[in-house]
């Protein structure tokens, strides 16, 4: 297969961007989205030290620098915006788990970082995510020390209460939700983690302090607000359902009624 | 035997061991804690379940990742689950019976004491992981389900469905995520090690390149903790993450730390066949699919021919033409022989020309039977996502017709070698997790690493350190300005230049593919004498191509992922002869390292105990001057040493 490839090119946070278009071929249907950019890397980085390809004009910002690790759809490091869409044309897959077979042949793909005021660029398609850390520090835990547990099968918990906790925890803290969102909310986000501790009994203690805390970290960091538009749902590489965010907010406004 | 290589295994009954250490060691006081500095590398369920700990006790520890979150880290991508010797099932388990599988599974090269501790505290880790809110799968009742996992015969698995490395993470990067905000820890992401410090020989630092901005930095401390998991990347091909590399370790080899087993490397038998050349990523399918499905090719070639030009279907195929060869083979066991084992035992299937692809390297994993006994429901809740992985990736749904796996490089079990508190044998300098060499002999059971990570890191490492900073407190913090600092960094970055000064026309990646094809061949599931000899020459080959005509683009002042793998793939070069040398000179089979001139009349692994039964722990001795090898002998006192066997 052959495509041409509009890469968002940057060349680090204070650089103004810009796109710059690339043909490749000689790609095959099961590649994965990730393997073709590493085959236009190595001929990006070929045609850097080819003086030919130097006076054909080639431009050679060198090789497109791209976040990746697992290539196993888990680890949540990938993170482009491709065809206008965060991950990329198939449903509820990471960038990694993309495979050439879903575009057509000769199509021009557009690939641009996530794009989010929390999300700064570091370089070309790499963004900074820490701001996810930083809302997960706020209080996305449980305080017990290594240590105090108790016997595991002394707190029960029912079997669908598990699986629902477990639904919610399945997110990968990639940012699609926060690239998607015309508003640029991280509420999605937030709201799996508040809502897989507020399902089961071990997280009730600190439930109403970690929804606040949780929510005014977000707000704090320029994340935007929730409008209830769904896209996170949507576009969440592991399907993470809204009605999180519902338990979200009745958490949240629990505490507040509470203070 | 070196006089390094003190194993400081307590004496006494096996249940008392630990015990008995933990009594021995000296406490640091809290108000002294406070005065010591920690450096954790890596954050994996080892690294972040270590710092996260030291940090609660109130020392102060700086945490590195190469990542942009710890949260990445490799083991996030474990699937299947965690042994426990909790005895839930009822089905006569406990800590003596998960140490003895642990220990047979690992083809007698493990340390009884180490291994024993291991199932000792695996019950304390689920409760800790259930505090945690960590949401493992659970019975109607409410109670915690469990499963079985390969080489086992009791159900000890506990799982979060496909997903219990990312949940175990994300339970210890929560507890270390609390620990930042206390402010006991400090996390630097997108920060590689470079290398180890030593001051006056002991291990006090290390210099990290700044990944972001390019820039090498000095962090002091009183002790380092290694948890950069494993080497497998050498392979290029591995189900290891693309990231994942062995250069923390290699560093600390470089500055003396013995580095042990290196040729043990496992080999897992179920993941997704290799498509083609373009491929950089091999993905596993988690073992506990073996629970319920079987393993077959045809009995008969004219069936593979016609499943290799699709002119039928798998399901096609009659029952009694079909091979369950694992069941076959090894009855008592059956799909849920050991990794090794079952690796072996597809590979001879298709050496002997069933493999059932296009490249003949690939064989059935089926579900019929598992969705007729259990229901579409049960097996979804079960695999449901590993499914959904597998069609992803191959377009083809194991609702309707088998899985195609085939073996794949997944883990090292060899590591720096470590004495029973996890000391290297560079005083202050820990290794933990996958980076150690310590509990999974020459082969690990399924759902043991994510079992041995934690292990290291909530309940033993945070114990033993204190031993080692018990006398540090009085020191003050290290000085980041001394001569070895500036030393040390002067060397990387003399490394660093001497890489952007080739300019040459070949890629990292192109030559790093080429070191995995003279690793798969010569290193990987069959080795012998003359395959070893040669991969030590062509890898030494391959490197002075690397130093003639790499071509590492940008700067070193940038975000530069070229040269962080040029970087590591140096790194590679060095443990793939260290492997090749250490397999050449265990001239026995033995659990993953499995030498063709070493084999029962039947194809079984043959152990010669008499000769190797030993860690072999490797001195480095210089550039391009042989390392030297130096011998623990392994002593069995508590257990029998069998010859495995899966068959009765």
């Amino acid at each position: 297969m052959e495509f041409n490839l509009k890469i968002w090119r940057q060349k680090n946070a204070k650089a103004k961007g810009h796109f710059e278009t690339y043909h490749i071929e000689g790609i095959e249907e099961d590649a994965s989205f990730l393997e073709m950019l590493d085959i236009l890397n190595e001929q990006l980085i070929r045609e850097g030290c080819d003086p030919v390809a130097v006076e054909r004009g080639c431009q050679s910002s060198g090789p497109v620098s791209f976040d990746h690790d697992c290539r196993e759809g888990i680890c949540g490091a990938c993170s482009l915006y491709i065809d206008g869409r965060a991950h990329g044309p198939d449903d509820h897959v990471t960038t990694c788990q993309l495979f050439m077979r879903h575009f057509k042949n000769g199509a021009t793909i557009t690939v641009e970082p996530f794009r989010s005021a929390a999300f700064p660029v570091i370089k070309d398609l790499v963004v900074d995510r820490r701001a996810f850390d930083k809302i997960l520090q706020a209080g996305g835990f449980i305080s017990v020390r290594t240590g105090s547990a108790q016997d595991a099968n002394n707190i029960l918990i029912p079997h669908d209460k598990a699986e629902e906790s477990m639904d919610a925890a399945a997110c990968v803290g990639c940012g699609a939700c926060v690239a998607t969102c015309k508003n640029g909310s991280a509420m999605l986000f937030v709201a799996a983690r508040v809502s897989s501790l507020a399902l089961l009994p071990q997280g009730r203690p600190e439930a109403a302090r970690r929804a606040k805390a949780m929510v005014a970290k977000m707000d704090e960091l320029g994340f935007g607000n929730c409008t209830n538009t769904r896209a996170c749902e949507m576009e969440c590489p592991k399907g993470i359902s809204v009605s999180h965010i519902a338990r979200l907010n009745r958490e949240f406004l629990k505490a507040k009624f509470s203070d | 035997m070196s006089d390094k290589l003190i194993s400081k295994i307590p004496e006494g009954p096996l249940e008392q061991k630990w015990t008995k250490r933990k009594s021995e060691i000296h406490l640091v006081s809290p108000n002294n804690k406070r005065k010591l500095e920690i450096i954790v590398v890596g954050t994996g369920l080892g690294g972040a379940s270590a710092a996260a700990s030291l940090g609660e006790l109130g020392y102060n520890v700086k945490i590195f990742c190469i990542s942009d979150s710890p949260r990445r880290a490799h083991s996030i991508a474990a699937q299947g689950g965690i042994n426990a010797a909790k005895n839930y099932q009822n089905d006569n388990d406990s800590v003596y019976r998960l140490f003895y599988d642990t220990i047979k599974g690992g083809d007698y090269r493990s340390r009884e004491a180490n291994v024993y501790r291991l199932a000792e505290v695996s019950a304390a880790i689920i409760d800790q992981c259930v505090a945690q809110g960590i949401p493992f799968a659970r019975e109607y009742g409410g109670y915690l389900a469990n499963r079985s996992f390969g080489g086992v015969q009791v159900s000890r698995t506990f799982y979060a469905r496909g997903q219990t490395g990312q949940q175990l993470l994300l339970g210890a990067y929560a507890s270390l995520n609390k620990e930042i905000a206390a402010g006991t820890v400090k996390a630097y992401p997108r920060h590689e090690m470079l290398d180890l410090v030593l001051v006056n020989g002991q291990a006090k630092g290390i210099i990290a390149r700044n990944l972001v901005t390019g820039q090498l930095e000095r962090f002091g401390a009183h002790a380092v903790v290694i948890a950069t998991g494993g080497y497998g990347n050498t392979y290029f091909l591995s189900t290891n993450a693309m990231n994942s590399n062995g250069s923390a370790a290699l560093q600390c080899y470089k500055k003396g730390a013995y580095f042990a087993n290196p040729c043990f490397a496992q080999i897992h038998p179920t993941c997704i066949p290799v498509h083609g050349d373009q491929q950089c990523k091999l993905t596993l399918m988690s073992e506990s699919l073996r629970n319920d499905g079987r393993i077959w090719v045809p009995k008969k070639l004219e069936d593979v021919e016609k499943l290799r030009k699709h002119q039928i279907k798998p399901s096609q195929i009659a029952e009694e033409d079909r091979d369950y060869y694992l069941e076959r083979r090894y009855p008592a066991f059956g799909n849920l022989v050991p990794r090794d084992v079952a690796s072996r035992a597809a590979k001879e299937r298709c050496d002997a020309g069933f493999g059932v692809n296009e490249t003949g390297k690939a064989v059935f994993l089926d579900f019929a039977d598992a969705i007729n006994r259990l229901g579409h429901k049960r097996v979804a809740e079960r695999y449901g996502n590993l499914f959904e992985m597998y069609e992803k990736i191959t377009a083809s749904s194991p609702w309707e017709e088998p899985m195609m796996i085939y073996p794949a490089i997944h883990y090292t079990m060899g590591g720096i070698w470590v004495d029973y508190d996890l000391q290297t044998t560079i005083p202050g300098l820990y290794a933990i997790g996958e980076a150690n060499f310590s509990d999974h002999g020459g082969n690990r059971l399924g759902a043991s690493a994510l079992m041995q990570g934690l292990a290291d890191g909530y309940f033993i490492l945070p114990i033993t350190i204190g031993d080692y900073l018990s006398k540090k407190f009085a020191e003050p913090k290290t000085d980041v300005n001394t001569k070895e600092f500036i030393e040390a960094e002067k060397a990387v970055q003399e490394r660093i230049d001497r890489l952007f000064a080739i300019n040459g026309t070949k890629t990292v990646d192109s030559i790093h593919k080429k070191l995995g094809n003279i690793m798969w061949d010569y290193v990987g599931m069959a080795r012998d004498e003359k395959g070893l000899k040669k991969a030590i020459k062509d890898i030494q080959e391959l490197k002075e191509d690397f130093y003639k005509n790499v071509k590492v683009p940008g700067s070193q002042y940038e975000f530069n992922q070229e040269l962080e793998k040029a970087l590591r793939l140096e790194d590679f070069f060095e443990i793939g002869e260290l492997m090749a040398r250490d397999a050449l000179n265990r001239e026995e089979s033995c659990g993953g390292h499995f030498r063709v001139e070493s084999q029962t009349e039947e194809g079984e692994a043959k152990r010669d105990d008499e000769h190797f039964m030993y860690v072999a722990a490797w001195e480095y001795k210089g550039e391009g001057v042989e390392p030297e090898l130096h011998k623990e002998p392994l002593k069995y006192e508590f257990i029998e040493v069998k010859t495995r066997n899966y068959k009765e």
